[in-house]
């Protein structure tokens, strides 16, 4: 692979905090390398935005290998920009040419505030994994781990599901906002397991119930969650939860 | 004069005395008592959840906008325990003696033996949250095989385990949190450590969103904040992993104990320029399958396919033997280095080596293959179309990453690998009871000692984080909070509590209005090279005491030129990253002074003076069979204390594997 340098246009989303109106603001970035990640492009040109005495930019960002979930730049129009499944953290600058203007934005979604600049709010994952996304079993009342064995297909399907880091990349594409394939990938993992079973009623319309109090919108099926998803989640998943749901709905004694 | 608390009596009954006798706490009390919970890793998110269910009030506290962001959640390789499902013959004996063994005999005895007994009921709990283990066919859980261990062991979910466990714990810390047990502070970092009358009793933290300081009051606090890899700079922990925590706790009397203890990892992604942020491991799983080498040319300028075989150097093969690819991670590090040290490294920097997959590629998966497709006499062609689906199956998630980072096609090209800084074995001193030298202050996972001696072994971390959260600290946290219910939650008012935070608030201000001229970032790197240099994977006397030298000198020109933008009532990365440079600068020292001090060589502490004839590391058993724990006693001085290390079960030996 051709080691190269490039001199860039960014065009970045700068807003003070959630009451502030945003604007875009142009920098110009040289001498960027084909190795880094887009991350490190970030940290050079925040490097040069202190020493110029000028505010650096702020984004979330941990573990930097695609895992943690922190990590949430739109960019070019699309989450986690142009690499199919992956996170911006993996990125890398050989996705670009010399010359190139990149177009960063945060996620835009009413249930995800700006904190800053590409820094978002996502509370709300948590409050919706909080209204039902886990088995209530307390730690020591276990059985053994193989007593009950689980067909290793469904195991398999399960964990794909589970693999989701909420990121929120699926909310920032869809066009209503919506949390479906997020919901939908802890409601089918769940699910798809024996030990989920004896909640699978409450949870799914526990989850559901969350997720429109939170302001995100109704699923219509588009499949651009699935599209942007850095962990190439399924929607799947949103028939599992949709049959979960309606079977919920019909069967459950209130 | 340090008390591990060690229960007496055979080690193989010590636990099960110890929760028969220890001091309980009724219903209605815990309900009284608040516990303060600082990270939400495995160690902390389980521990939070547990003392929750057992109806404890608690307040659980992370940097990250939620939970389940903490760097567990990039563990790859998986989980031991001591089921032995597949009857290969392991036991929770066996579980004990490779951990201690791999420790290089320096780890408590006690611990690691209680470490092995509760790893089976890990595995039960986490399955029953739902985590989804890999399975085989006839629906039981499925195992691989780790390095320095002759059983199959390890349970795994992919190449994710870490993320699956630490989900499954999240699930369980957010049910509480909807039960409203747990209170939960997200974009909480932890600034100071409130004692009152001896005790801990609460936490002074920085809002990172608004940048006001806030107190916090609980009978008890615990430190689940992980390791200090990242005083290295390069490392393969998250960007905000940070010992600040742990660093408070220690200058306020909690003694820090091996703090040279750290692990290289010896597969890791090679460093590519001084752009780079952070180092990607990829999994000790790989070296089952590649064969590690270098040219046998100093300065060879060939590509690696280019390369005739009779040219290549195996050395891992080759120095041992009995080992081959698959010796310990300290090992394999140290080998690496001395072969790029030598001149024999390759790529564009020369810090790396080959790590090859083309051999078990076609011999082992592509013959397999085409026996079983019935091909017989297939060309090289056929046996590397056919091997490298194996190979994807087994690996791809991590072979697309590499790609992603390199631009190179593993299956292709050799990987390039060099060591990185990994896992930090040293940490706050403990007890049995997982306390601190402080009174209810506790330490837990990454963040404490214990359990892994001088050396760690692969999927054993995921291990002790969740087994002392979910299975230590709420047996032995009773045994002080029994004695605690009558204490009133003390108002954050107290003068302790002012002065804690006073304390804070001007070393902030004072980062602040240093105003120079360099950046933090360009302060941390600097801080990494150096202990990259003189503490990394072999010291020496001379290049320690140089180490000391001069990261007194740059903390010094660290208090007199740094630059931080912006204002401290808002929201500030800057600023939060100096706060943990300062700790990273002082730790940096303290480091360098326990690697001078111990002059043996034991696990990935390898001075160059102590070492055997053909290079590997060389204990001294009669002068070091202790653990050191630091206390702080003010600017650069530190007094040591050293606890000494018993060993019934299992007797110190040199380790071998040639």
């Amino acid at each position: 692979m051709e080691h190269y340098t490039m001199n860039l246009t960014l065009k970045v989303w700068k807003q003070k905090n959630q009451n502030t109106r945003g604007h875009f603001e142009t920098y110009q970035v040289k001498d960027i390398s084909s190795e880094m990640s887009f991350l490190e492009m970030f940290d050079v040109l925040n490097e040069r935005l202190i020493e110029e005495n000028r505010e650096p930019i702020a984004f979330d960002h941990d573990c930097r290998e695609g895992i943690c979930g922190m990590c949430s730049m739109y960019i070019n129009g699309r989450p986690h920009g142009p690499w199919h499944g992956t996170t911006t953290c993996q990125l890398h600058m050989r996705a670009f040419k010399d010359g190139d203007t990149i177009v960063v934005e945060p996620w835009r979604a009413n249930a995800f505030p700006v904190i800053k600049d590409l820094m978002v709010d996502r509370g709300a994952f948590d409050r919706i994994i909080q209204a039902g996304g886990y088995i209530s079993v307390n730690t020591g009342s276990a059985a053994d781990a193989n007593a009950i064995p689980v067909e290793k297909e469904k195991a398999d399907q399960a964990f794909t599901a589970a693999a989701c880091i909420g990121c929120g990349a699926c909310v920032a594409a869809c066009k209503n906002s919506s949390a479906m394939l997020f919901v939908s990938a802890k409601v089918a993992q769940l699910a798809l397991l024996p030990q989920g079973a004896p909640e699978k009623k409450s949870r799914v319309l526990d989850m559901i119930d969350q997720m429109d109090k939170e302001g995100f919108g109704s699923c219509t099926m588009t499949g651009a969650c699935e599209a942007v998803c850095p962990k190439e989640i399924s929607v799947d998943n949103i028939a599992r939860l949709n049959e979960q749901y309606l079977s919920a709905v019909l069967t459950i004694d209130k | 004069m340090l008390d591990s608390k060690v229960p007496a009596g055979p080690v193989e009954r010590k636990w099960n005395d110890y929760k028969g006798h220890v001091k309980l706490v009724n219903p209605a009390n815990k309900r009284k008592l608040e516990v303060i919970v600082v990270g939400t890793g495995l160690a902390g998110a389980s521990a939070a959840a547990t003392l929750a269910e057992l109806g404890y009030r608690v307040k659980a506290f992370c940097f990250q906008d939620s939970p389940r962001r903490a760097h567990s959640i990039a563990a790859q390789g998986g989980i031991n325990a001591a089921k032995n499902y597949q009857n290969d013959g392991d036991s929770v004996f066996r579980l004990f003696y490779d951990t201690l063994k791999g420790g290089d005999y320096r780890s408590r005895e006690a611990n690691t033996y209680r470490l092995a007994e509760v790893s089976a009921n890990i595995i039960d709990q986490c399955v029953a949250q739902g985590v989804p283990f890999a399975r085989e066919y006839g629906g039981l859980l499925d195992n691989r095989s780790f390095g320095g261990v002759q059983v199959k062991r390890t349970f795994y979910a992919a190449g994710q385990t870490g993320q699956q466990l630490l989900l499954g714990a999240y699930q369980a810390l957010e049910r509480q949190v909807a039960l409203g047990n747990v209170t939960m502070y997200a974009r909480h970092e932890m600034q100071d450590l409130v004692i009152i009358d001896g005790k801990a009793r609460g936490i002074i933290c920085r809002n990172l969103i608004t940048g006001e300081l806030e107190r916090f009051f609980g009978h008890a606090v615990l430190l689940c904040s992980g390791g200090y890899g990242n005083v290295f700079y390069l490392s393969t922990n998250a960007m905000g992993c940070n010992v600040t925590a742990a660093w408070k706790a220690h200058k306020k009397g909690a003694y820090f104990a091996n703090p040279c203890y750290t692990q290289i990892h010896p597969t890791c992604i090679p460093v590519t320029g001084d752009h780079q942020s952070k180092l990607t491991l990829m999994s000790e799983s790989l070296r089952n399958d590649g064969r590690i080498w270098v040219p046998k040319n100093q300065n060879e300028t060939r590509k690696a396919n280019d390369i005739p075989e009779e040219e290549r150097d195996y050395y891992l093969e080759r120095r041992y033997p009995a080992f081959g690819n698959l010796v310990p991670r300290d090992v394999a590090s140290r080998a690496a280095k001395e072969r790029c040290d030598a001149g024999y490294g390759v790529g564009t920097t020369k810090q790396a080596v080959y790590l090859d997959f083309r051999y078990n590629l076609i011999n082992k998966y592509g013959r397999a293959e085409a026996s079983r497709h019935g091909i017989e006499n297939p060309d090289t062609e056929t046996l590397v179309r056919l091997g490298k689906e194996v190979v994807k199956e087994k690996y791809g998630n991590l072979f697309d990453m590499y790609e992603r980072i390199t631009g190179e096609n593993p299956y292709e090209v050799p990987m390039r690998i060099y060591p990185a800084v990994h896992y930090t074995m040293g940490g706050l001193w403990v007890d049995y009871e997982l306390m601190t030298s402080i009174q209810g202050l506790y330490a837990l996972g990454e963040c404490n000692f214990s359990d892994h001696g001088a050396n760690r072994l692969g999927a054993s971390a995921l291990m002790q984080g969740l087994a002392d959260g979910y299975f230590v600290i709420p047996y032995t946290i009773g045994n002080y909070l029994a004695n605690e219910i009558s204490v009133k939650p003390v108002p954050t008012t107290h003068e302790a509590f002012e002065a804690a935070e006073k304390a804070v608030s001007d070393r902030m201000n004072h980062l602040m209005n240093i105003k120079g001229k360099q950046s933090v970032e360009t302060f941390h790197k600097r801080l990494g090279k150096i202990m990259w240099e003189k503490c990394g994977m072999a010291r020496n006397e001379a290049g320690l005491k140089e180490g000391i030298e001069e990261i007194r000198a740059l903390r010094k020109e660290f208090w007199n030129d740094l630059k931080i933008p912006g204002e401290i009532k808002e929201m500030n990365p800057e600023l939060d990253k100096a706060n943990r440079v300062a700790d990273f600068m002082e730790l940096g020292e303290l480091m360098c002074i326990d690697a001078l001090n111990r002059t043996e060589s034991c696990g990935c502490h390898f001075r160059e003076e102590s070492q055997t004839a053909d290079g590997e590391a060389l204990r001294i058993d009669d002068q070091f069979q202790h653990v050191s724990a630091w206390e702080f006693k003010g600017d650069d001085n530190w007094e040591l204390h050293k606890e000494h290390l018993e060993f019934e079960l299992a007797k110190p030996t040199q380790r071998n594997y040639k």
